[in-house]
């Protein structure tokens, strides 16, 4: 008895050695090794031996529905679950990095870490977007963007509550800084009336954000001439003029950030300097892909550790199940077996089945659970308060590789639940074996 | 009870299989008892009792639209406010970014409205007296090893003071407590006086983020926040009054709606256990047919196999999930202590016990129903003959 709980305590331990191994290996390891057990299976004697027994184990299956279901089950759900809550990772974190870029640079003022908590004079923005590393447009125009934020509250198109939406307003140099934002409908914004472009993100969170009709935003009526796709963060928001925003939302001349495209992205260091050196200046400057990771950086390592934890939990009950089911099996099969060694079969081929048998079962949860995730999150939308104070919206993003990480997952977990019965079908003594009933 | 050790024997019968067993009920209620530590930590954000009597005020334009201090003396004269005050927002960094602070910028008579933060008298008058007096929260003052005292030099994310300095600092006059473990992530407020942010800092001069109301009756809630609206209708500074627990339970909403992501693995979990601890049941109780009917055949009735089979998996599931709901209280407990309020989690109180219990009840009941129906209605002949 303390020597099997020995054994069990030492296999749950391994078993959770062997699944971070597993997690740290590359996913084309699994094609490889699949491919080297088919040669195997296929070319030398023990190996066609092996596949026979595999075979025969399997034959059996359809007898025990109910066991070969609780792996398969099983392991689906943690697949599920590991790759639902990764790809709502992935999504939130590719949503905000693709709004930046590293030849693209935000200037707030010192020490304010979000666009909202900062706030820059007209001189300030004008001193910073004349800098020589700016590039400038044909007109010989920098192309430097003050931004204004400004947060207003709308209802949301599910429930009918209340949510934050950021209102940016830019000026016309705007659209050479942000070459992703295009026009999906509509036309841009005309300066200095209360015209709206909305995200498409934006458009279908909220509300009574279609193209052609009127909302109220600070008091005012406004008009949405325009739908636009910038396939990152910015379709969360509303665009308007940055002088109509400001008289309307009272915020006075000063704008939040400014935004510039630097001529080359090697001189992001210059532009930084030059900054820092300018005694009129009191600004933090980044490249929007710095300031826009890390935005993400906290929510999605939060996701991830809560997705990890979860299904490591989760496979080590899934490891438990498996070990049951293929416990079961065996001492269903004992006399099969037994006979089989006295035949002369050696005890290579009975691990092999028997583990052949645990991954099959496990490959099979793996594909159910990652489809199922694909099917119900492919093209699911989420969104959470951004660090603007104001929804982001983003998509689950169920990538291949988060889809393959599932199947490895499911392999490791066959592979643990199936190794410990394996060895004891193996080392089962043949002739107590042929008396067991 | 006296068939106890009867099934005390069969769950014997296969150790490893009932061990095997057991660790996966006892994953499962672990995984039920952290997340649902989890979702309840984010449901009960903002349900205080003390915030059944506050009403907030904010701008109805937007959160971040500030509100003219002259309407202090209008709100505080609305009939059913017993006492009212208003706050800034103040946001910065202690030392480095990577320590951000979210301060608040407060008016007289703002702790009279917030029992649940409990202070030494002797405090309170100091931080009357000390117009750079700054109160905090336990959690705040542990976090960054701060004593009663100290100066602490914090930089403004927004508000520069008039002289051009990012700096502001403060002298920590007194730190609050407060008692309910379930309002942890409350201690770590930062509080000064908004009269001397207001006089120094150069911005926002003259104007407030949102006010606080307190109302003699809660049931006049919904009427007195109509009426503080009604004061700024049709002005250019247009407000929207609230229940604090409302507002605070919307703003949780807005960052995560943990309640379908933690609905949702917890199905998958519980899906699973119910197939394998009913696969378990199932095959113990095949594989003791012949057993039964000898026990039938000495004169025990249908309906005490019945209650053996059940009592089985009743055992089963409530040692498995009572151990895994202990495990829980331990991880949740450890993780507390290690990180204090930086993650949402509740300590399992007993609601989770409760219901993590009830739980172990029905999925018992559940899985063993079939094995005992198959187990009572047994024919002794053909059961002893094998068939």
């Amino acid at each position: 008895m303390y020597q099997k709980i020995a054994s069990f305590v030492t296999s749950s331990i391994a078993a959770i050695g062997a699944l971070a191994a597993l997690a740290l290996l590359p996913s084309w390891s699994l094609v490889l090794a699949c491919a080297v057990l088919v040669g195997w299976f296929s070319l030398t004697r023990v190996g066609r031996q092996a596949w026979s027994v595999a075979q025969m184990g399997m034959a059996t299956l359809p007898q025990r529905p109910g066991a070969a279901s609780v792996v398969v089950v099983g392991i689906a759900g943690v697949v599920g679950v590991l790759v639902a809550l990764l790809s709502l990772a992935q999504g939130l974190e590719s949503t905000l990095r693709q709004a930046g870029t590293d030849d693209t640079a935000i200037v707030l003022r010192a020490g304010s870490q979000t666009e909202i908590s900062s706030s820059l004079d007209r001189d300030t923005a004008t001193i910073a977007g004349e800098e020589p590393e700016v590039l400038r447009d044909a007109r010989g125009q920098p192309m430097a963007s003050p931004e204004l934020i400004t947060v207003a509250s709308l209802p949301k198109s599910s429930d009918g509550r209340p949510a934050n939406v950021a209102i940016r307003g830019v000026e016309q140099a705007a659209w050479g800084v942000h070459p992703d934002v295009r026009i999906l409908a509509g036309r841009r914004f005309t300066p200095g009336l209360r015209e709206l472009i909305v995200g498409k993100a934006a458009a279908r969170e909220f509300k009574g954000l279609t193209l052609g009709s009127s909302v109220v935003l600070g008091g005012q009526p406004w008009t949405i001439v325009g739908e636009f796709d910038s396939g990152n963060a910015h379709d969360s928001e509303l665009w308007a003029d940055v002088d109509v925003v400001a008289s309307v939302y009272r915020h006075g001349s000063n704008v939040s950030s400014l935004t510039v495209r630097l001529s080359n992205a090697a001189h992001f260091q210059a532009f930084k300097a030059a900054l820092a050196g300018d005694p009129r200046l009191k600004v933090d400057v980044s490249t929007t892909r710095t300031y826009y990771e890390k935005q993400s950086e906290a929510l999605g390592r939060m996701i991830r550790i809560l997705g990890t934890t979860v299904a490591i939990i989760m496979a080590v009950g899934a490891v438990f199940g498996a070990l049951n089911t293929m416990y079961t099996a065996i001492a269903i099969r004992t006399r099969e077996i037994a006979t089989l060694r006295a035949m002369g079969f050696r005890s290579a081929p009975v691990v092999v089945s028997v583990l052949t048998e645990t991954i099959l079962l496990a490959l099979a949860g793996g594909a159910l659970g990652a489809a199922l995730a694909w099917a119900l999150f492919g093209h699911y939308t989420a969104s959470t308060l951004g660090s603007n104070f104001s929804q982001v919206v983003f998509e689950f993003r169920v990538t291949p590789a988060l889809l393959a990480a599932g199947l490895k997952w499911a392999v490791a977990i066959g592979l643990i639940g199936g190794l410990l019965p394996a060895l004891l079908a193996a080392r089962m003594p043949v002739t107590s074996g042929l008396k067991a009933l | 009870m006296k068939y106890l050790h009867l099934v005390w024997a069969a769950m014997l019968r296969r150790k490893a299989r009932t061990l095997l067993t057991l660790l996966s009920i006892m994953l499962a209620f672990l995984l039920f008892g952290v997340l649902d530590s989890v979702r309840s930590a984010f449901m009960e954000a903002g349900h205080n009792v003390a915030a059944v009597h506050r009403l907030v005020t904010f701008s109805k334009a937007s959160l971040t639209v500030p509100l003219p201090k002259s309407l202090y003396s209008r709100i505080e004269a609305v009939p059913g406010v017993s006492e009212a005050a208003y706050v800034n927002w103040f946001g910065g960094y202690y030392q480095t970014p990577k320590h951000a602070l979210g301060g608040e910028a407060v008016g007289a008579g703002f702790f009279a409205l917030f029992p649940e933060y409990e202070m030494p008298a002797t405090e309170r008058r100091a931080f009357a007296a000390i117009r750079t007096g700054v109160v905090v929260g336990e959690g705040l003052a542990r976090r960054y090893h701060w004593k009663l005292g100290d100066k602490i030099p914090v930089q403004a994310d927004i508000f520069a003071q008039k002289n051009g300095s990012n700096t502001w600092t403060f002298d920590l006059v007194g730190i609050y407590h407060v008692s309910a473990a379930r309002l942890e992530s409350e201690e770590y407020g930062f509080y000064f006086h908004w009269d001397y942010f207001d006089q120094a800092s150069a911005l926002g001069n003259g104007t407030v983020n949102w006010y606080v109301e307190r109302v003699a009756d809660p049931r006049q809630a919904d009427r007195i926040a109509r009426a503080i609206d009604a004061l700024s209708a049709n002005s250019d500074h247009e407000t929207q009054t609230q229940r604090e627990d409302a507002f605070a339970a919307h703003l949780i909403s807005q960052y995560v709606d943990m309640g379908p992501i933690v609905g949702a693995i917890l199905g998958a979990v519980f899906f699973t256990l119910i197939l394998l601890t009913s696969n378990t049941m199932t095959q113990a109780v095949r594989e003791r047919v012949p057993e039964l009917a000898i026990l039938k055949t000495l004169g025990f009735p249908g309906r005490g196999i019945l209650s053996l089979v059940l009592g089985e998996s009743v055992l089963l599931l409530a040692s498995g999930g009572a151990a895994g709901l202990v495990l829980a209280s331990l991880v949740v407990g450890l993780v507390r202590a290690r990180l204090g309020a930086q993650i949402p989690l509740l300590p399992v109180g007993w609601a989770i016990w409760l219901q993590g219990l009830g739980l172990t009840a029905l999925i018992g009941v559940l899985v063993g129903a079939l094995p005992a129906r198959h187990g009572m209605r047994l024919r002794i002949v053909d059961a002893l003959s094998g068939h």
